[in-house]
């Protein structure tokens, strides 16, 4: 569990579990907190390389996670997003917050 | 309202299931595989099938964090029925929580009275867009009903083609 969460330089890379629900998403958030404040990252990595279920609760991960570092000029990407999690992020408005990256 | 055990026409319905759980979070994924589990007779593609366990997710979430608050309470039941007439799904999500005063407002996307709990009020715009059909009733103090309709198996005709 804990290699999900890696930080480079200076970005937090998270890999995102094969469902990203209400149950699995305040421990993610709790955990990228706690490292971005005690690692002083500025920029959150989403992967959703093996993510294959995600609801609402991973918009609300997404928009967190962006407001706690975007004051300081952070930014958060996703890559590895399905057509099915980019329509989501698109429905949600995220599309000027999260910058999608192809890999 | 929110009477579920209404008269109703069961000539029509060529299946049915009834599910109560309790409102923890563990059972929202337990909640997505029974739905899909139902309808996996009517080969659903994978969109259809992925487009209902995020309806579902959303109602049941709901029901958990805004109808009974989060709290976990293992006596806190969550209703789910699903019913098929023909290829038609209707799934309803049923809670015995505090409910809603204005269904309008909260039905709006971006609405949402938990921003502290992250919750981007995306969950009924997720549902409206996922499904053919959303019809919501809400009481203050009595609970809420969310009652959802698609049809499933476009899929199906492509296979019999063969
Ligand atoms: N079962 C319910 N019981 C009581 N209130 C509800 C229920 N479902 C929804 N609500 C109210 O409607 C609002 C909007 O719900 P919706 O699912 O659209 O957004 P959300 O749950 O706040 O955020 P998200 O679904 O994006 O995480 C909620 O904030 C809540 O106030
Ligand atoms: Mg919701």
């Amino acid at each position: 569990m804990e290699e999900d969460f890696k930080v480079i330089d200076n970005y937090l890379m998270i890999r995102m579990p094969e469902e990203v629900d209400h149950h699995k998403s305040v421990d993610i958030s709790q955990r990228a907190d706690r490292y971005i404040v005690s690692k002083k990252v500025g920029n959150v990595v989403f992967d959703f390389e093996r993510t294959t279920f995600m609801d609402s609760s991973g918009v609300g991960i997404i928009l967190g996670r962006y407001r706690k570092i975007s004051c300081f000029g952070g930014k958060v990407y996703a890559v590895n997003a399905g057509s099915r999690i980019r329509r989501l992020l698109l429905l949600s408005g995220l599309e000027n917050i999260v910058q999608l990256v192809e890999k | 309202m929110i009477e579920v055990t209404e008269k109703k026409d069961y000539r029509s319905i060529t299946n049915e299931m009834r599910l109560e759980f309790a409102a923890v979070s563990d059972n929202e994924s337990f909640a997505r595989m029974a739905v899909s589990a139902f309808i996996a007779p009517l080969n659903p593609t994978l969109e259809e099938l992925s487009d209902v366990k995020t309806a579902v997710s959303e109602a049941v979430t709901n029901a958990i964090i805004h109808g009974y608050g989060n709290r976990g309470c293992i006596t806190d039941r969550v209703q789910m029925n699903c019913e098929l007439r023909g290829d038609i799904l209707e799934v309803e999500i049923i809670d015995r929580g505090v409910g809603m005063e204005d269904v309008d407002r909260a039905m709006q996307p971006l609405f949402t009275t938990r921003p502290e709990w992250e919750r981007s009020g995306m969950g009924f715009a997720f549902m409206e867009a996922f499904m053919d059909d959303l019809e919501v009733v809400s009481e203050p103090e009595q609970g809420t009903l969310v009652r959802m309709y698609k049809k499933i198996g476009l899929g199906s005709w492509i296979v019999s083609e063969e």
